[in-house]
Order: structure tokens, then sequence, then C-alpha cells
């Protein structure tokens, strides 16, 4: 079996439920005849047909509302923006709309719908094609936010998010789209949605992150074997709703937590997760959880990005934090 | 200075639809659907809709029910529209609809349980398939664009028959990209939906000749390169004439039209408004000579059709509906508390079980 880049396993999912089910169509800017910019709807078209896979003209919020009238009536669409960057135009359909309908109308009608599109930061692309705002979505009732961070995950949770009979924000770390290789049966086989994927078992401390910043933070992990510390890393990779427990079982085991994510901090995902351990599992901590965040400030262009985002450094020096309380203290 | 020799490469026409006059006289033969009875039909209708909104706005003064908005003034508009789509075709209304809504079959419970804070309001017993009421402007023209997008492709992929989806909005609602892009699309799609716009020549306090320069709204269909047409919107025949004659032929796989119809809110935006401070007595008044159901009424008496008996009749049989109305209102049970969450997602996440059981009291 060849192995697939996280990307590729994005095309595979989409190629497998376009295959097994007929109320599936792609659309968006370019993913027809062109593939899509990053080429996740690659050979979609021409294996499918222009009925299926549809170049539509260049408007957002138009992506996002056609969406809520084609699932009212049944159909299941995947509909692509081409950078959250360009995802906020859409932002009226999707937190007004496809969020709230089967709440408004009682379970009449409803909006199983998939919304991706490629986020953050790293690839020296130009402003606003380097957005990392999960967490104004993750805030919005009625949504599913999903983030993947290998092929196999990207392949199992875009099939669940297309079969879901509610509306998924699906956000393709596009930083590590090509990153690393696997091998993903193409099985049809769906991941659980709402449920943390533990990547790395481990006693000493809890690291959480998701998407890109899982790179840094499971290289992080292997420097701290380096020293002796077991870190146990989890990927929540459904932001919302948030598998609390599986962190908290986690805590059981490593009473120390530190939460990586490139998005600005204040109001970021972190604060929630912090938020909920303070609620459920308190006791359970021997020092206070540490964020390493994106700063709050504007994504800078690309010269000053690795400056911007979470690196190993600053995830070793958190975790240093946590084990050292009470005697480290803040630098 | 020299002035350069161009060439025309196109040129457009806008035209006006009418059939009865301001005095409720046919100006031209009227059209195969305007037999006695259909006529009679949508003059019982369009009282239906007055009746509703002038109780619905009573209801509101006497803290009965939230804010509404009224379509007096536009009642043709509404049952015209409505009664030109075939039971199976989807309407995708806006929120100022009582003409429409009754068409379709929506009940006028339900209608006044929407407006009285209970969604299952929208959770139509008829037309299942029909959108709920769409509050944020202008974005149902879009949803409108999907849903004929999926009539489209069940048609072609499954051989389901050829269905229509037809959609209403205010004339400040043609100030929104949505709308541009649903009839952008809609065009380069060729899909089968109508646009309707009720020009009712106020949104809110903004009036008509500042929401937009162009001469008419119809016109704005050119540039998506369809067909636009405007009727007059106080004659409930042209606008059934109108919205029909494009139904066909959205479902003859003629693509999309836009269909402004002229006519005026005789009414504060919603019972949260007052129009004395922005529209001119004046205009009111003259507005008022043209309303849409007296025309109908005029015409059907100049024609025998109709007469103080007849009418007497109607008032007191439309008068029941609604208090029965009323009376299923008032009876309805209360929504439980879990309804917040008991359709938010198809099954509540685990995440909001505790949420859920803190609101119920477990």
């Amino acid at each position: 079996m060849p192995e697939i880049t996280l990307v590729e396993a994005v095309t595979q999912a989409l190629a497998y439920e376009l295959q097994a089910d007929p109320t599936v169509l792609v659309y968006g800017q370019d993913v027809g005849v062109n593939g899509g910019v990053f080429r996740a709807t690659d050979g979609l078209q021409k294996k499918f047909g222009r009925e299926r896979v549809l170049d539509t003209p260049l408007a957002e919020n138009m992506i996002g509302g056609i969406a809520v009238g084609m699932a009212a009536m049944g159909l299941r669409p995947v509909a692509e923006f081409q950078f959250m960057g360009f995802i906020y135009p859409g932002l009226d359909h999707i937190l007004s709309h496809a969020a709230r309908y089967r709440n408004r109308t009682r379970g009449r009608l409803s909006c199983p719908i998939v919304y991706r599109a490629p986020y953050g930061g790293g690839i020296h692309a130009p402003e606003h094609h380097s957005e990392s705002t999960e967490a104004l979505f993750a805030h919005i009732p009625g949504l599913r936010v999903v983030v993947p961070s290998s092929p196999a995950r990207a392949y199992g949770l875009l099939l669940a998010a297309i079969r879901d009979p509610d509306p998924v924000v699906f956000l393709e770390p596009k930083r590590i789209y090509r990153a690393v290789r696997q091998e993903v049966p193409d099985s049809g086989e769906a991941l659980p949605l709402d449920r943390c994927f533990v990547l790395r078992e481990g006693t000493d401390v809890t690291l959480i992150a998701w998407g890109a910043s899982l790179k840094e933070t499971l290289r992080a992990a292997d420097k701290l074997a380096e020293d002796g510390i077991e870190a146990e890393v989890i990927d929540p990779a459904t932001l919302k709703p948030l598998d609390i427990h599986a962190i908290i079982d986690s805590l059981e085991k490593t009473h120390r937590c530190v939460v990586v994510h490139e998005a600005a901090r204040f109001g970021g995902l972190g604060a929630e997760i912090i938020a909920q351990i303070n609620d459920y599992a308190f006791d359970l901590l021997e020092a206070p959880v540490q964020r390493v965040t994106g700063y709050d400030t504007v994504m800078p262009y690309y010269r000053l990005e690795d400056r911007y985002l979470p690196g190993v450094e600053q995830i070793l020096a958190a975790v240093r934090e946590v084990l050292d309380y009470p005697n480290g203290g803040r630098p | 200075m020299h002035k350069p020799r161009m060439h025309l490469l196109a040129s457009f026409d806008i035209a006006r639809l009418q059939y009865l006059d301001e005095q409720g006289r046919a100006t031209q033969e009227l059209p195969d659907f305007a037999t006695p009875d259909t006529l009679q039909a949508l003059y019982r209708q369009m009282a239906l809709a007055r009746l509703v909104d002038d109780r619905a706005v009573k209801l509101q003064r006497t803290g009965q029910l939230g804010t509404y908005p009224s379509s007096l003034g536009q009642e043709a508009v509404g049952v015209g529209v409505g009664g030109a789509l075939e039971k199976d075709d989807i309407y995708c209304p806006y929120y100022r609809e009582t003409g429409a809504l009754l068409e379709r079959g929506v009940e006028i419970e339900e209608i006044l349980a929407i407006w009285g804070g209970d969604e299952r309001g929208q959770d139509y017993q008829h037309a299942r398939l029909d959108l709920p009421l769409c509050i944020p402007i202008a974005t149902q023209l879009l949803h409108a664009t999907g849903v004929a997008f999926a009539l489209k492709y069940k048609r072609e992929q499954f051989g389901e028959p050829p269905r229509v989806a037809v959609t209403c909005a205010g004339e400040g609602a043609t100030s929104r990209g949505d709308f541009f892009e649903a009839m952008n699309l809609a065009a380069v799609w060729r899909l089968p939906v109508v646009f309707v716009i009720n020009n009712n020549q106020w949104a809110i306090s903004v009036p008509r000749t500042e929401q937009t320069a162009s001469k008419t709204i119809a016109q704005k269909a050119i540039a998506a390169g369809i067909p636009g047409l405007q009727v007059d919107g106080n004659d409930v025949i042209a606008v059934r004439a109108a919205v029909t004659d494009a139904v066909a032929r959205a479902r003859n796989g003629e693509g999309p039209a836009l269909i402004e119809a002229t006519c005026y809110r005789l009414c504060d935006h919603t019972t949260a408004d007052d129009a004395g401070r922005y529209q001119p007595q004046d205009e009111v008044h003259a507005a008022w000579q043209c309303e849409p159901l007296a025309r109908l009424g005029n015409y059907l008496r100049g024609e025998d059709l109709w007469g103080d008996e007849q009418e007497g009749e109607l008032q007191r049989e439309l008068a029941e509906v609604l208090e029965r109305a009323l009376q299923d209102f008032a009876e309805r049970p209360a929504q439980k508390n879990s309804a917040m969450f008991d359709y938010l997602y198809a099954r509540l996440p685990d995440a909001f079980i505790e949420q859920y059981d803190q609101l119920v009291g477990q």
C-alpha cells in the first residue's frame, strides 16, 4: 500500500464518499479542473463529473450560503474555502443558519454540511493566508470543529464529518499537508468524532495540541524523553464538542499539563481547556496549567512568522515550569 | 472635443405588468387562471392575511405576542407568490410573509407561535420542506439557490420530478451581496429558482430612493444575465401571473428570473417601529388609494362577482378561522426547557450532557 500525505488523505476520503453516497457533492473555488489550490480535490471532477464536483463563482459568502439550501433538501455538500482567512464572508451563513437550522425548525430540516478550509501559518504565504481562528468557530453553538493532524486522522475524521448529520467546520493544517507520509487503507472506515486521540503515552506531564502544532509538541516530547521525562501527548481532534474526560484521565496519571496552540492566546481554546480542567480536575493538579500559544497580535507577514508560532523550546520551557512548580516560577 | 465612436454591444428593456388599475378596472384581457373562483379565492386569502396581521399586531400591543412584522398593504405579493407554486415546490421565505405562508398551508397558529417566541412554529405541519422564516436580510436568497441546486441535482441524478424554488426578499435586501451572488450563481448554473422582491418602498426608515440609484430593481437581473420583470405588486393577478410564468420556465429548465413587485408598506416595519417618524403622510394617503385588497374587491364587484352579502359571509367565516387559530395558539402546551438542547445536534454530544442535566433540574 502506498504511503500518502495528509492532503492526499483528504482527497482519498472525498473520493471514497463521493463513490459511496450519491448525495455527496464537492464545490468551491478552483476545486474542479484545477483540483484545488492545494490539490485536495485533485482528479475528483474527472472521476465524478462536473455535476458533483463543481467550480463556483468567486464569492465566499455564497459558498457558505448555498450549502444550507442543498443540505436542507437532503444533500451532503462538502464546501471548500480556499484559505481560512477567506472564510469570514461565509461566517454569516455558518453561524446564523447552518449551525441553527435543526434547532430553528425543531428537527424538521438539518444541515449535514462540511465546510473545509486549510488553516494555520508556517508556509510563507501572504497576509490572510495563515489564519488560525478555530476558537471563533468553536464558540458557535450547533457546530462541530474538527482538526486532523495526520493522514490517517484526516481520512477517518473527514469521512466521519461528511457522514455526521450536523454541520462540521473541518480545518486542515496546511503546514503539515505534505509533512509526513503514512499508509492509509482506503477502507471507508471513519474515526470517531468528539473523542481525543492519545498520540503518545506518558506519566509525567500531559501535552495537549492539535493540527500542525503537534509537530513541535511531539518533538518536545521526544526531547523530554531523552531527559527521562515521559510526556503524554493528546490530540483533541474534535475541538468542539471537547472530550474533556480523556484529558482528565490523562491528568489522573500526570497531574501536570501544557496546552499548545498557534492561535492567539486571548479567548483561545487553551483558555477553555484550562477552565474545564479547573472545573473537573483542579484537585488533580500539582501545578497551574501552562499555555504556549501565538501572541495576541496580528499574524505577522512571513518573515516573522517563525517567531510567532510556538516552537519546541517554548514548549520545553513551559514543561519545565510545570515540572518545577512551585520552585521554578515564571521566567 | 472629439467624441470617440463606439459600438452598441447590448441594450435592454424592462417591462412592467399590470392587469388591474388602481380603480380595479381591467387594463387588458386577464390570464387564463383568473376564473371567478380563483379570483374570489385570492380575495379571500388576502383578506385572511390582513385579518391575521391586524390581530397579531393587537396581540403584541396587549402583551400576548412578541415583535411582529405586519404585511399590511403587501397582501397581493404574498398571496400572489405563494399561490404560484406547486405543492412540491419549495418556498424560501423572509420574515414578512403572512400571505405567502397561508397560501403554502402554514397554519395561522404556527405563524403566531413563531412570533410568540416558540420555535415549534417553524416546524410546519404542512409544507414540510419549505424553509423556515429567515430574519438575516437576503440570506434566504442563497439558501433558495442551494435548494434549487438540490432540486436540479435530484432530478438529474435520481430522476425526481422537476421542482422549483421560489424566494422573496424586500427591496432593501437588494443592496446586499447575497442578492447579487444568488442571482449570479443561479444564472451560471441555470438553476430552477425565482427571486421575488417585495418592493414596499421602505427598509425600516430608508426609502427606496436611498437604497439604490437604479431606476428599477428588476433591471438588476440584467447584470446577472437573467430575465427581470416589474409587476404591479398591488395587483394580485399580475403577481400571480408573473410568478407562475417564471416558475413554469424554471421548471422547464430555462433558468432563474427576478420579479420586482412594487407596493407600499402601509404599516410599521414591525411592532417595535413607528413609521410615523419617517413615512410622509401624503405619501401614505396616496398609497392607500392603491392597496391590493380594495383593488381586487372593486374589480369583483364591477363584474358582479362580489357583493356586500358575500363580504359579510366572508368576514364571518374568516373571523371563525382566526378564533380557532387563536384558541389553538393559546392552548399550546409550553415547550420543555430541554428543547434548547434537544434539536441542537442530531444526538446530544457527551460534552453537553452536564449542562442539559443542569437545565432540566436533575
